[in-house]
């Protein structure tokens, strides 16, 4: 139970953050019908995130144990040590480069998430993962292109997205790398483990960069900790801003 | 000779309600009328997306995250569609971008002012969107045919906004003191604003009577904005609350409501550039489009480099 609840917050907090920061942009964007695109992108994720909010806090009202939850006393109420998404979707968003590098990364490995996740042996899990797993693919399919022009671009972009790949990539590794509670949902059958994504993940990184002229870095230090709670600094910038109204003017309907 | 027959066929069209497209012949004056009335259209929806952006990060709960992110994507779409309606007219959209961005072309003033509170974001909804629409709606039967069909669709979306902005005001009147005070203080922001929005009264406002007369517009100023005054001293009885005018008031014999005389002067002075926001407002725009200059460019480039690679394979 504990494990699970882990597992299913910490899908929710990657897309819920992610979805926050490309949110930044609407209103934004470098140009109209990319504005357009990056906020759909955002809005596809916030709603993965509610639904695997809203599982989290089923499990969490039938065990009693706890106060009872809601989708937004998961996303407002509680603080940064608890949230579980990964580092990489907490960081700000930076230029275009750093956006779509980081979106590609994510929707590279929720892709393969989703795959999994698909057949999941928890009912609720595979349902969500079955619908966003359309979504995760047109997500990497539009970064891959933007990787691509930014690449193959002009002599600025490639410069930009050299520098974005050398800010992100230490913050890959720890999608791969399986928290507690991923080891637990490889075990009961409901979650893959993710370092069994590592090999596929990396193919899809190789066959982009290849066409984007990018070098793929070696074996670096990885930064890890945020699924376990250990976070940058951005995040509680971020949820200062994002759970404002609800800190400001408590147990109010919205 | 030929001139005056073309002229004959356009009126001709007009008075029988048959659209006027792109390739048909038409006055300058109708297609200059028309590239200002529309881009200045396609600006007001890409400036709004800033006030209403500023909550997007902000917002109370995750639906009304959603909601609200939907909606600004919403306004970006209305924005290039009619970018695309006025470039049948013979303009890009380039030279738009450049003439709201050097300040030739305005937008509508409504987005001068801040967005203070979450209660802003209902207001908007319900006032900015419900005057919006009332404009809007005799647009749907604009003589000219590309920006009739997208007036259809867009307002079709705007009316789902001020449902939506309204939900959020009834919300807020339900709720505690604190809610009750943030929604009734954002009401009275935003009233006069957003009667101003129909434009000056009809005896001075200059581009009325032409555009009466060749179908662009069906109603006048002032009859819209006595539209939308009765319709809103109505809805405001539903939330529980008033709107900022002594004088509003039922008139039996008029069948209509009697209210306040309008700040004319705040008007000009927004429109004019002295509004809270119009500096920022614009460079916010300019920023994001020149930050976006070096993406662009490689669009462009890559696009390039991808046509002269098939046209050497082929």
């Amino acid at each position: 139970m504990e494990n699970r609840l882990s597992y299913t917050l910490y899908l929710a907090d990657s897309a819920l953050i992610l979805s926050h920061r490309n949110s930044e942009w609407t209103g934004h964007g470098p140009v109209l019908e990319q504005d357009i695109a990056i906020s759909n992108i955002a809005l596809d994720l916030i709603g993965q995130a509610r639904n695997f909010y809203d599982y989290a806090a089923r499990q969490i009202n039938q065990s009693g144990l706890n106060d009872p939850a809601t989708e937004d006393s998961l996303a407002y109420l509680r603080d940064v040590p608890e949230f579980k998404n990964c580092l990489l979707a907490e960081l700000p968003r930076g230029d275009w480069a750093v956006t779509i590098l980081r979106q590609f990364f994510f929707s590279a490995y929720q892709t393969l998430l989703f795959e999994k996740l698909q057949h999941s042996g928890v009912d609720d899990l595979a349902a969500i993962a079955e619908k966003s797993l359309k979504e995760a693919t047109y997500h990497l399919r539009w970064s891959s292109e933007w990787v691509i022009r930014l690449g193959d671009g002009t002599q600025e972009s490639r410069s930009r997205i050299l520098d974005a790949l050398d800010q992100l990539w230490m913050y890959t590794g720890e999608l791969l790398e399986p928290a507690h509670y991923e080891l637990a949902a490889a075990v009961e059958g409901y979650g893959p483990d993710p370092a069994t994504l590592k090999e596929t993940w990396l193919e899809k990184i190789q066959e982009v960069f290849e066409e984007a002229v990018l070098p793929v870095p070696g074996n670096e230090w990885m930064q890890t900790g945020g699924k376990t709670g250990k976070h940058t600094e951005h995040l509680g910038q971020l949820l200062a801003e994002m759970q404002f109204m609800q800190r400001a003017y408590p147990g109010c309907e919205w | 000779m030929i001139a005056l027959q073309d002229e004959k066929h356009f009126l001709e069209k007009v008075t029988h309600e048959i659209r006027v497209e792109p390739k048909d012949w038409m006055p300058d004056q109708y297609r200059k009328t028309l590239i200002r009335q529309i881009s200045q259209h396609a600006h007001s929806e890409i400036v709004g997306m800033l006030p209403e952006g500023n909550w997007i990060t902000r917002a109370p709960s995750l639906k009304r995250k959603a909601i609200l992110i939907a909606k600004v994507q919403d306004e970006a779409g209305h924005g290039l569609y009619l970018y695309s309606a006025a470039e049948t007219l013979g303009i890009s959209r380039a030279e738009m971008i450049d003439q709201l961005h050097s300040g030739r072309a305005k937008y509508s003033s409504i987005f001068n002012y801040p967005t203070i509170s979450w209660a802003d974001i209902g207001a908007i909804g319900w006032l900015v969107d419900g005057a919006a629409i009332m404009n809007q709606v005799p647009l749907c039967r604009c003589s000219y045919g590309p920006y009739s069909r997208a007036m259809v669709r867009i307002c079709k979306e705007e009316s789902f906004h001020q449902r939506q902005g309204f939900d959020i005001l009834l919300k807020l009147s339900q709720g505690s003191k604190a809610q009750k005070n943030m929604v009734q203080d954002s009401i009275n922001r935003w009233w006069w604003p957003s009667i101003m929005m129909f434009g000056p009264a009809d005896e001075s406002s200059p581009h009325s009577r032409q555009s009466m007369e060749w179908k662009i517009k069906r109603f006048s100023n002032d009859e819209l904005r006595q539209r939308f005054v009765d319709m809103c001293a109505q809805q405001v009885k539903v939330l529980g609350l008033e709107l900022p005018d002594e004088k509003l008031k039922w008139n039996e014999k008029r069948q209509q409501y009697d209210f306040g005389e309008i700040d004319w002067k705040e008007f000009r002075n927004v429109v004019n550039g002295n509004g809270p926001c119009n500096k920022e407002r614009l460079a916010t725009r300019i920023k994001a489009h020149e930050d976006g200059a070096w993406v662009r460019e490689a669009a462009a480039a890559h696009a390039e480099k991808r046509r002269a690679k098939s046209a050497r394979a082929a």
